[in-house]
């Protein structure tokens, strides 16, 4: 599997680190409760299809992706920038 | 039909015309007491013990492909009780006495082979932890010992000894583990409930679960709508999507692992042998190929076949420990979706719906649990509490922070 970085063109997986579903980017407040909390870090919706989640290019330009692809197939549709995105916080 | 060796003689000399299938394939009925979603290894056992330690007879395995076709199916075979959180080694100890005792339970050769499994360490500070970790399992009830580098070279010559970067300290052997026929586990626990009058229904896909004011009443499927007031969900790899159609999220992330087997050799490795410093631990099957296997891929797949990355890895890491390998041709590689746990432990509990069971995240240590894993999701099943032996498996305990994380790797899906 190859992934597009939108800064480094397309490289081999081995460059990239894995970290999990995109719940990791919906960091509830310091003082929601648990289940909250529970719901970032734990709980997946898990498909079978379309996923998106969140690589690291640790090989690379250290910029932390946004990656739209299939569970089923492999098949990557978009990578993008998580500091690229509308209201994203930096 | 009761299997013996008397009986296979007799059909032997009579041609083997006198063989009957070995379970029913019966129509689903329109209700049950109890209904299993999942024909693997898990659900199957689940269904047995049901069966057999609660007398509920009207109950129906649903299986969407056929029994046994998924991880049962595709694994590395071993079976051990080395584990050392309070929580999870009772429950394996439960599951290694109940796979001693397997084949006259079932009636049915599983083919289980108390080899013994050695864990290899290579750093004094690995030899710490094999010999903490050993003296837990003996305080647990199981055996552990600990084997030095001339016995290990005796019984082992063709392991590298020397080699500077992983040079081996010693290992820690389980004589009570081993392997088994992983598909056979299946078969015998199918026939098993089959002859009490479990229904195994295959290619009957379960397309959603029917709630009604906070209570299961059924399930409906590719063949019809089942009513049932207890639902077990044994979904493994695919709990995500079985749960989902009770709108639940599970602590679950479903990834590949790859395994590998090799054309069929002369008998050379007689145990299961794991490296300690790369994923990869082997052993041989009676038709004489290595199986072997490493981590998962380290990524959410359901696509039933890996990558290269971790194929090269699992290559490099068997050729540095065993250098004799490197000319036997691998047959076939495959891979099975494993529902991974933030913490690496399962999950066998009630849900917050009345009547609705869960059996999942098994990681990659499901096989060796398929007995203890049927008759602690039956005890929970039938009678509404958790058995002794997984009292931890709570579904809860993400939030709770109540977890068994066993190898210490943190709280995320894909680290354990």
């Amino acid at each position: 599997m190859r992934l597009n970085c939108p800064l480094c063109g397309p490289r081999d997986r081995r460059e990239f680190y894995y970290f999990g579903s995109e719940d990791y980017l919906n960091r509830p407040a310091p003082d929601a409760l648990e289940e909250a909390w529970d719901e970032h870090l734990h709980l997946r919706a898990n498909p079978a299809g379309i996923t998106k989640d969140l690589w690291y290019h640790e090989g690379g330009c250290s910029s932390w992706l946004l990656v739209t692809r299939s569970t089923v197939t492999h098949e990557v549709h978009s990578v993008e920038r998580v500091a690229d995105r509308n209201g994203a916080q930096s | 039909m009761r299997y013996s060796g008397l009986k296979v003689i007799t059909q032997g000399l009579f041609g083997n015309k006198g063989w009957k299938p070995a379970w029913r394939d019966p129509e689903p009925k329109a209700e049950y007491d109890a209904v299993i979603i999942g024909g693997g290894g898990h659900g199957l056992s689940t269904a047995y013990y049901l069966a057999k330690n609660h007398g509920l007879r009207n109950i129906a395995v649903l299986e969407k492909g056929y029994l046994g076709g998924g991880n049962v199916g595709r694994n590395t075979t071993i079976v051990r009780a080395n584990y050392f959180l309070p929580g999870n080694s009772e429950f394996y100890s439960h599951s290694l006495k109940l796979w001693e005792k397997l084949e006259t339970e079932l009636n049915y050769n599983v083919m289980h082979s108390q080899r013994g499994q050695v864990v290899l360490f290579h750093s004094d500070g690995q030899r710490d932890a094999a010999v903490r970790r050993a003296n837990a399992i003996v305080n647990q009830g199981d055996d552990a010992e600990i084997l030095d580098v001339p016995t290990l070279k005796e019984r082992f010559p063709f392991l590298d000894y020397e080699q500077t970067r992983f040079p081996i300290y010693g290992g820690m052997n389980q004589a009570r583990a081993g392997t088994a026929r992983h598909d056979a586990v299946a078969w015998g626990y199918a026939r098993g409930a089959d002859q009490m009058g479990v229904d195994l229904i295959q290619n009957c896909e379960v397309t959603g679960i029917d709630i009604e004011g906070g209570r299961v009443v059924g399930v409906q499927t590719t063949r019809g709508a089942i009513k049932a007031k207890k639902v077990g969900m044994v979904a493994a790899g695919r709990s995500g999507q079985v749960a989902a159609m009770a709108g639940m999220r599970l602590p679950v992330e479903s990834h590949i692992m790859q395994a590998y087997v090799t054309e069929g050799l002369k008998p050379c490795i007689d145990t299961v042998i794991s490296f300690g410093m790369g994923h990869f631990y082997i052993s041989q099957s009676d038709k004489g190929g290595l199986i072997f296997g490493g981590d998962i891929d380290f990524y959410a797949s359901y696509a039933a076949r890996g990558n290269l990355p971790m194929l090269e890895h699992v290559m490099e890491a068997g050729m540095t420990l065993m250098p004799m390998i490197g000319r036997a041709k691998v047959l076939r590689t495959w891979g099975g979706i494993m529902d991974m746990t933030p913490d690496g432990s399962p999950i066998i509990d009630k849900t917050h719906i009345e009547g609705l069971f869960v059996d999942a995240g098994w990681n990659y240590g499901g096989f060796k649990a398929t007995p203890a894993s049927g008759w602690c999701m039956a005890h929970l099943m039938a009678t509404g509490q958790t058995h002794e032996v997984a009292a931890k498996f709570r579904l809860d305990r993400f939030r709770t922070g109540h977890l068994l994380d066993e190898e210490g790797t943190g709280s995320q899906h894909n680290l354990h």
